[in-house]
């Protein structure tokens, strides 16, 4: 892994500096606010958080295209934000009303956006990276120039679909960017104890994919080697697999007492908080003042309440339409 | 009406390998992906000279990666293309089940009606030629239990080719299951094929004292069967099923009431079957018209067996069908007393 940063200016201007502090700090208070509101039983089902792990997705997504394809996993509420789902019918589809970006069918763990070509929300480990090369192969083969970008935690390495993903990928040269976000846990169990082989760019190596290993807190290192990788999968050299190295700062899901890990070893990686430590490298720089950033903190609380008010001014889907989407209405 | 010259005899493969020609030729959004549905010619030769015809773009050979390529047939249909997906047998298709179960059927509900999946996946399936118990399963009635796609069981030359296209513009996944023992089936046809729908049985013979209703390779054995009973006054109704799911069961049950006695023919196993399924249909829907009650003939609940008597021993056979059909048109309590 990379120890060095690149320096901020190298890569933002202030505007941008600044918009991926609000759009950090966007995915992180949303999601404080549905953890309160599973709490509060206003959400249900499972409900996986990113909160420790956003300078990946920040670092990533915008970067995309607007008509590139993004695949995530059930913890994909932030990656849906960056794609341009927005945080009201994410925030309904949480609560299960048909204004949720999926009709309230799929919640938390199944968000989906045609129009800004977000393409789940896959709560299968591993299942969705084959379905990143087929969209990759279809805009190969109609020659569309457009990219696919998969999410996935290190577990799904342990999958076959990630193997034969990644052989296939490789094998037909498809325009799809891997993101393996390692946060050392695939639910409780630690990658040593889930993987012989730890340093995951040797499996991209076997298939005669590049790769790169970044330190998924700093979001300047994720920014930088995102746009490496982006830029080497739009030309057309094929797949790349990009490892970033994170930490989940809340459990795996709301039901875990997280008897696997220790409290002092959470403590640690919190003292790197994306976060936090960009915010205060932005106030260093001199990018912005405290008003401003109170101002930041302002406008993306008035969003999410903004996502709440419009998830509890929403409907339920009548009881008579249940039958529908299991085949196309033509 | 067509005349004799117009006729000419295929094989069920060539049949086969002629509806794939026409979708390649049809539309540029169609490509065939697979083991080795390329270079070799594919498993059971249907898709030979395919590769030469029309490149390795549109043919494309894959690795032992059922899970892989199906997951990415999907993808590539919800991405605008329209793959047909060939897994070698249904015993593989097992190692795709993820990607068929959990993905290819959920995304339309899961998306609110936002993404279909258009994705036609072909296996073959069956037993009858010594495979033994890893290549002879017949799961298309398993599959038929999931909503979300659409099965269906070409067992005539007209519907292997016909079946194809309808599927291909169907928004929706479709799995076709062609039997093994059919690919060398040899019938006479029209020069020129015509359109078949995937949504109805279709009533291959008509008869009066009781309805037969099968699909796939058990056709055959139930139309011998017939033949046999006709010429012992004897006449049975024979249905094809052809789509597994969605059930077509208007057709078999007016012909149940017509003939008020149902034999189901499934080589799939009875315990929580397809047969199963259709006989509670019946039962349901068509109680109060039974003189007899619903019956089935599946195969024996063993893995199968190799050698060929064990394995013919599984299966259903025309011979029995001829003496459950007597039995239950004799009447009475349904017990065998001979």
């Amino acid at each position: 892994m990379e120890k060095t940063s690149p320096k901020l200016t190298e890569l933002f201007d202030r505007d941008t500096a600044v918009e991926r502090l609000r759009q950090m700090t966007l995915l992180r208070r949303f999601e404080e606010k549905s953890a309160e509101l599973y709490s509060a039983t206003k959400i249900r089902g499972f409900l996986h958080l990113y909160v420790g792990q956003e300078a990946v997705a920040t670092g990533i997504i915008p970067y995309l295209n607007p008509d590139d394809g993004v695949v995530a996993t059930y913890r994909e509420h932030c990656h849906a934000l960056l794609k341009g789902v927005s945080a009201a019918s994410i925030m309904a589809e949480m609560y299960g009303k048909q204004e949720g970006c999926s009709r309230g069918r799929g919640g938390s763990m199944h968000l989906f956006d045609a129009a800004s070509r977000f393409y789940g929300g896959w709560a299968i480990v591993g299942g969705g990276m084959p379905l990143a090369a087929g969209l990759a192969l279809a805009d190969k083969m109609q020659h569309t120039g457009r990219i696919n970008c998969v999410f996935f935690g290190e577990g799904a390495m342990a999958e076959g679909e990630f193997h034969e993903a990644m052989n296939l990928a490789s094998l037909w040269q498809l325009p799809v960017l891997f993101v393996c976000e390692n946060n050392l846990y695939a639910m409780g169990t630690r990658l040593d104890l889930s993987e012989a082989q730890t340093d995951l760019s040797q499996k991209a190596a076997s298939y005669n994919v590049a790769s790169r290993a970044v330190d998924g807190m700093d979001l300047l290192q994720v920014t930088e080697a995102a746009r490496q990788a982006i830029s080497h999968v739009r030309s057309g050299q094929g797949p790349y697999f990009l490892e970033c190295r994170t930490y989940r700062f809340r459990a795996h899901s709301m039901f875990d007492a997280e008897l696997y890990r220790e409290k002092a070893e959470v403590e640690q990686w919190k003292q790197r908080d994306p976060l936090l430590s960009y915010g205060q490298l932005l106030q260093k720089l001199g990018c912005l003042d405290d008003a401003a950033l109170e101002q930041l903190e302002a406008d993306v609380a008035h969003e999410v309440d903004e996502a709440v008010r419009y998830a509890e001014a929403g409907s339920w889907e009548a009881v008579e339409d249940l039958s529908r989407f299991v085949y196309s209405e033509t | 009406m067509a005349d004799d010259n117009d006729k000419r005899t295929l094989s069920y493969r060539e049949a086969a390998g002629e509806g794939l020609r026409e979708a390649l030729n049809r539309d540029e959004r169609v490509f065939l992906m697979g083991e080795d549905v390329g270079r070799y010619g594919g498993c059971f030769a249907v898709s030979k000279g395919l590769l030469a015809e029309f490149g390795p773009e549109r043919i494309r050979d894959t690795p032992l990666s059922e899970s892989g390529f199906v997951g990415i047939g999907i993808g590539a249909a919800v991405g605008g293309m329209r793959p047909i997906v060939e897994i070698m047998t249904v015993n593989f298709s097992l190692l795709a089940l993820d990607q068929i179960v959990n993905h290819a059927a959920t995304l339309l509900h899961m998306s609110g009606g936002q993404f279909n999946v258009p994705v036609v996946i072909r296996m073959s399936t069956g037993a009858g030629n010594q495979l033994a118990a890893q290549h002879s399963h017949r799961l298309e009635g398993w599959y038929a239990h999931i909503p979300g796609i659409k099965i269906l069981a070409p067992a005539t030359l007209e519907d292997v080719h016909g079946m194809l296209q309808p599927a291909l513009e169907d928004p929706d996944p479709v799995l076709i299951f062609e039997h093994s023992v059919l690919y060398n089936l040899q019938q006479e046809v029209p020069a020129e094929f015509s359109a078949v729908d995937i949504s109805t049985a279709r009533i291959h013979r008509v008869g009066s004292d009781v309805t037969l209703i099968t699909y796939g390779a058990s056709l055959y054995k139930c139309l011998d069967a017939a033949a046999t009973l006709t010429e012992q006054g004897i006449e049975a109704e024979v249905i094809d099923l052809r789509v597994l799911r969605p059930l077509d069961e208007t057709t078999f049950l007016n012909s149940v009431r017509k003939t008020r006695r149902a034999l189901i023919v499934d080589e799939g196993w009875r315990s929580g079957s397809l047969s199963a399924e259709i006989s509670a249909r019946i039962m349901e829907q068509a109680f109060y018209d039974l003189d007899a009650p619903v019956e089935r003939l599946c195969s024996a609940e063993v893995p199968m067996p190799y050698a060929q008597h064990m394995e013919q021993a599984a299966l259903p056979q025309p011979e029995a069908i001829v003496a459950m059909i007597k039995r239950m048109v004799a009447g009475g309590d349904g017990v065998d007393h001979e």
